[in-house]
């Protein structure tokens, strides 16, 4: 049994964050994943982050993620990466399997849940055919393993993963044919769905695919029209030449670990489905145990920071590392950048999701 | 503060379409008013959607881009302030700016925008211009390519073209290896 | 379905390691040491991973981060191996999956 002040599970803009506030504040962390190097998804965004400087705005992901893993490897602190945490017991203690084979057991004062989120399905005929894959995982491919999917790529779903997605397959040298949008209006924002549409990428709103075609793997994409009750209009169905459909709709928090720990969940469409209910210091129903990032409600990389760096800083007041006043201090400049990551159009539902899920932790108290 | 920055803004072209409409540009405080439209080179902030992003504000070094502390409002452009520098554009995250000037030549106009694609054109190429639809207007010509480290990958590109498209051009078309 | 060797943001490509070659349904393919095992396999223009068990449906690359298990084959002799998260060792046996795999033949495998 090893024994550490701060577990955080997941290494990727939220994990980091939060392993980083805590070894700031003077706290012994393991920051553990079950991948062969940190950074989780923030290594395949390219494009640079929006925001105010504060938030790294104008700065690519991946270098926001060198940063990070700098930091922490200034701060030394101890990384487990190969490390598949399996089971979690009394709200303080992990079981991990390293490298498939090993088993340890870690006693955390307390744990950090940063295991963020997976990507969802959509499912219609031919869709288990090879070279039907999660926008995610194309992007995986190309910007971290830098090998090409496919040439000619539908994109379903036009929120801001399917829009940056597309962008980034042209970038890599594919062809995007065509994002199908089910919706009658565009997700993403603006400025996306304007780079793909000057580079000659057709957008298929109130349109869904029908069908993936081909015998071994994608060989062409039915797609067709949908009426306004969402239902697909006969004799609209185009049939399009591809090799590969990508899909974007949406990713579903990865809450297992904190299932398994007891802690109490509510569902929340609006960030993903069902998240674990969490108060303004991101600590759960157990006292012990924190969640910040995708694992906390579906938003973006930004956010997930953000929240790290808040989970980090409770989790070390919680052991006496800062006084009430300081962790008071230090959460307001976070809650403050925040709320901006959360204002207009775009961030006010969520915003709005994250104080209905904190209001539910204070009805419990 | 302006009447059109306090317009709660919203564009049906870019949630159909994909890109907004030239009437709802021309409504949007980041697009220069006609008065200076044809004056000079000038920067068009295509910048429709009220997101929390403020980088060109501080990549403007005569201030003449304003956002102002609720970063979700929209750029407003000063055009008077604006020389047509384009030291905005590699700032912007959306690759939504760029600069033209109708009055670079008699004939010519010019633009400079920002560009993420291989291959970069070469100083000299003929390239095919287009629309915010991607659609081909006409020929440009390649005056400048510039792919300076501090703009992190995104290159800048200045090109010629006709000016009877000085409105519509926003961009070349893609190179194929 | 190629490698992109030279890329707008992220420059050349820099290999995660030296040029090593696997066996693969047999057959010779060149990979980088340490990519992972479904990156190679793509890169090598294979897209199918597996086959189902009832129907020998064909399976490929879907999450490619360890999680939907669709690009497991058998690796090693050890089948239900996720490909997608598994780097490539020089020498590595990898077979296409049929239903969920049979155990045996590679270094590690129970006979």
């Amino acid at each position: 049994m090893v024994f550490t002040d701060v577990a955080v599970v997941g290494a990727g803009p939220a994990g980091l964050s939060a392993a980083i506030e805590c070894a700031e504040a003077g706290a012994n962390v393991i920051l553990i994943d079950e991948n062969t190097k940190p950074g989780g998804q923030l290594f395949k965004q390219i494009h640079k982050f929006f925001g105010s400087r504060e938030h790294h705005a104008g700065v690519r992901g991946f270098r926001i993620g060198e940063e990070l893993l700098l930091r922490a490897r200034k701060l030394d602190i101890d990384v487990w990466l190969n490390c598949e945490v399996c089971g979690i017991y009394g709200g303080t203690e992990l079981w991990i399997v390293k490298n498939r084979r090993e088993s340890r057991r870690l006693k955390a004062r307390k744990i950090i849940l940063a295991t963020g989120a997976t990507e969802n399905a959509v499912a219609f005929s031919g869709w288990t055919l090879p070279g039907v894959m999660g926008a995610g995982a194309a992007q995986t491919m190309i910007n971290l393993h830098r090998v090409i999917p496919g040439n000619r790529v539908v994109m379903i779903g036009s929120g801001n993963v399917g829009v940056i997605v597309s962008y980034q397959l042209l970038q890599a040298g594919a062809d995007v044919i065509a994002v199908v949008e089910a919706a009658p209006r565009l997700g993403g924002y603006g400025v996306h769905t304007a780079k793909l549409r000057r580079a000659g990428v057709p957008f298929f709103t109130s349109h869904t695919v029908l069908e993936a075609r081909g015998k071994e793997s994608v060989e062409s994409v039915v797609i067709v029209r949908l009426d306004e009750y969402w239902k697909p209009v006969a004799g609209t169905e185009k049939e399009l030449e591809a090799d590969t459909v990508c899909i974007a709709a949406g990713l579903t928090p990865l809450i297992e670990l904190a299932m398994l720990a007891g802690c109490e969940i509510c569902f929340i469409p609006s960030l993903g489905g069902h998240v674990p209910v969490h108060d303004r210091r991101m600590r759960t129903s157990i006292e012990s145990i924190y969640v910040a990032g995708d694992i906390a409600g579906v938003e973006e990389a930004s956010t997930a920071m953000e929240e790290g760096r808040l989970s980090g800083i409770h989790a070390s007041a919680s052991l006496g590392l800062y006084s009430a006043d300081k962790e008071e201090e230090l959460s307001h400049q976070i809650w403050e950048r925040l709320d901006v990551l959360r204002s207009g159009p775009f961030g006010e539902g969520r915003r709005k999701a994250k104080e209905k899920i904190i209001s539910m932790k204070s009805m419990t108290q | 503060m302006n009447d059109t920055k306090k317009k709660a803004w919203q564009s049906e072209g870019v949630k159909t379409s994909g890109t907004p409409t030239l009437e709802e540009l021309t409504q949007t405080p980041g697009f220069p008013s006609e008065e200076f439209l044809y004056a000079g080179p000038v920067a068009f902030i295509e910048c429709v959607e009220k997101i929390p992003c403020n980088p060109c504000e501080t990549a403007c070094p005569r201030g003449a881009i304003t956002i102002g502390d609720n970063i979700t409002e929209l750029p407003m452009l000063d055009a008077g302030k604006c020389t047509g520098c384009g030291l905005c554009l590699p700032s912007c995250p959306g690759l939504a700016i760029y600069v033209k000037d109708y009055t670079f030549e008699q004939d010519r106009a010019s633009i400079i925008f920002p560009f993420e694609y291989l291959p970069l054109p070469k100083k000299g190429d003929i390239v095919e211009m287009v629309d915010r639809f991607g659609e081909t207007l006409c020929e440009g010509e390649i005056l400048m390519v510039n792919t300076s480290s501090r703009n992190d990958q995104t290159s800048l590109i200045k090109a010629a073209f006709d000016k009877r498209h000085f409105i519509g051009v926003v961009s070349m078309k893609r190179l194929v290896t | 379905m190629s490698r992109i060797a030279e890329h707008p943001i992220l420059g050349p490509l820099k290999p995660s390691g030296r040029e090593v070659s696997i066996l693969v349904d047999g057959e010779e393919v060149i990979a980088y040491e340490g990519e992972m095992i479904a990156a190679a396999l793509m890169a090598s223009g294979r897209r199918v991973f597996r086959y189902t068990e009832k129907r020998r449906e064909p399976r490929g690359l879907y999450c490619a981060i360890g999680r939907c298990t669709d690009c497991v084959m058998i690796v090693n002799g050890i089948p239900n191996v996720r490909t997608c998260v598994t780097p490539v060792e020089p020498g590595m046996i990898i077979e296409t999956q049929r239903g969920i795999g049979r155990w045996g033949g590679g270094d590690h495998g129970i006979h």
